[in-house]
């Protein structure tokens, strides 16, 4: 039977009945919930996709709204956590949707686990790093994922199926080191970039999990939305690849010790703990009392000091706001929630 | 001699490498993919590839925000 819902999605003949039964019961995991993360979880979730589980570390601010959709001023002003904004705002635009939100840092450790059981994985991540750990995960487990990044005008994205289309290392072998290219920081980011960039994405993301493999397309294309350039490359796999030949996975290799990294675009550091906590968020407000302003909500606990702004998640990682170093963010973590 | 990059025409030494096209792009710090004449250029081997007169370069940033 199918569902008047779709009907102007199953009308489109390549897509069908079939692949609109196969795509609502299709599971679909999205790392990193802000401006490609957004667009991506609505337009799949608006087209009846069945289970998303929606991976983030971070919570709403008023600067997120020009780019991230499903956003909006009262999250902001709550400081919901993204994964939790964004999944109030599905189940109201499609209840048949299964939404798993995890406020979680995606590291080594826990990657495999958030993906094992999915049949894809969308990338709405902000930085290389994590990339590149999701290509190491995805190859290891079979897992087809959809890339993209987005800074300025200009955009890129690859559908990676394993096996058969090239990865994101049989292009990009070596993790580019930081400051190598622009970053939303310095060269800041349109909004209808964000929006090509995954909308892009999204429909590689239907192909696959319609089944329609054959359909998706073959190599990288870039597009810069300011001068209208359009750039593809082919999907030749590199033989070699670390990641999808050699299957050396190194980035699935757990380094010990806490981690300190610049957020993008934000005038922050994200702290992760060396091993997870269980902190108690209202023990942690009552400690902080004659410190500086302090708030809660369910999710994280917030103190102004030191001319910075901490929010600590009750898993034990923070966002220190005021700062882009990460030795400075470390030290005030120490001081005010502890090593 | 004249090799074309992205579709645009580009005039540079005889005897050129990749590297060197890279370095008067200024992309040469930047995470790029090259092809060269539709197949894949690796980063080690950009020093010793050499260019010739008519070859047809794709070069394509990775951006990592989002």
């Amino acid at each position: 039977m199918s569902d008047p819902r779709y009907a102007r999605q199953a009308l489109f003949a390549p897509l069908g009945q079939e692949g609109q039964r196969r795509l609502s019961a299709a599971r679909a995991a999205l790392v990193g919930c802000g401006a490609l993360g957004t667009h991506l979880a609505e337009q799949l979730g608006r087209a009846g996709l069945g289970f998303l589980r929606i991976c983030d570390r971070d919570f709403v601010e008023l600067d997120n709204l020009p780019r991230q959709v499903l956003f909006d001023e009262k999250d902001a002003a709550d400081r919901l956590p993204k994964s939790v904004a964004a999944a109030e705002k599905l189940r109201r635009i499609n209840s048949a949707l299964q939404v798993d939100s995890r406020i979680v840092d995606v590291t080594a450790a826990n990657v495999e686990a958030l993906i094992e059981d999915v049949d894809l994985v969308l990338d709405g991540t902000d930085n290389f790093e994590t990339r590149f750990l999701l290509n190491d995960a995805c190859m290891k487990l079979g897992t087809p994922w959809v890339h993209g990044g987005c800074v300025g005008s200009y955009g890129q994205v690859m559908a990676i199926l394993p096996g058969d289309t090239a990865c994101l290392r049989c292009w990009l072998e070596h993790l580019p080191p930081p400051g190598s290219g622009p970053t939303c920081d310095t060269a800041g980011v349109l909004g209808p970039a964000v929006g090509v960039i995954a909308a892009l994405q999204a429909a590689e993301a239907l192909k696959i999990l319609a089944g329609r493999r054959d359909a998706v397309h073959r190599g990288t294309h870039t597009i810069d939305v300011w001068t209208n350039i359009h750039q593809t490359i082919g999907a030749k796999r590199n033989p070699d690849c670390p990641s999808c030949g050699r299957k050396t996975f190194e980035f699935l290799a757990v380094r010990a010790g806490s981690l300190a990294m610049t957020l993008c675009g934000r005038d922050a550091v994200h702290i992760s703990p060396a091993a997870p906590a269980r902190l108690d968020l209202a023990d942690l407000e009552r400690r902080w009392a004659a410190l500086g302003r302090t708030s809660r909500n369910p999710y994280l606990a917030r103190l102004e000091a030191d001319g910075c702004e901490l929010s600590v998640f009750s898993d034990g990682r923070a966002i220190i706001k005021g700062t882009e170093d990460p030795a400075r963010a470390k030290t005030l973590y120490s001081k005010y929630v502890g090593a | 001699m004249v090799v074309v990059v992205n579709g645009q025409e580009h005039g540079i030494e005889e005897g050129s490498t990749v590297a060197r096209l890279l370095n008067e792009l200024r992309l040469d710090a930047q995470p790029v993919a090259v092809e060269l004449n539709g197949g894949l250029v690796r980063k080690m081997d950009y020093a010793n590839t050499p260019l010739s007169d008519g070859d047809r370069l794709e070069i394509v940033t990775f951006v990592g925000g989002g």
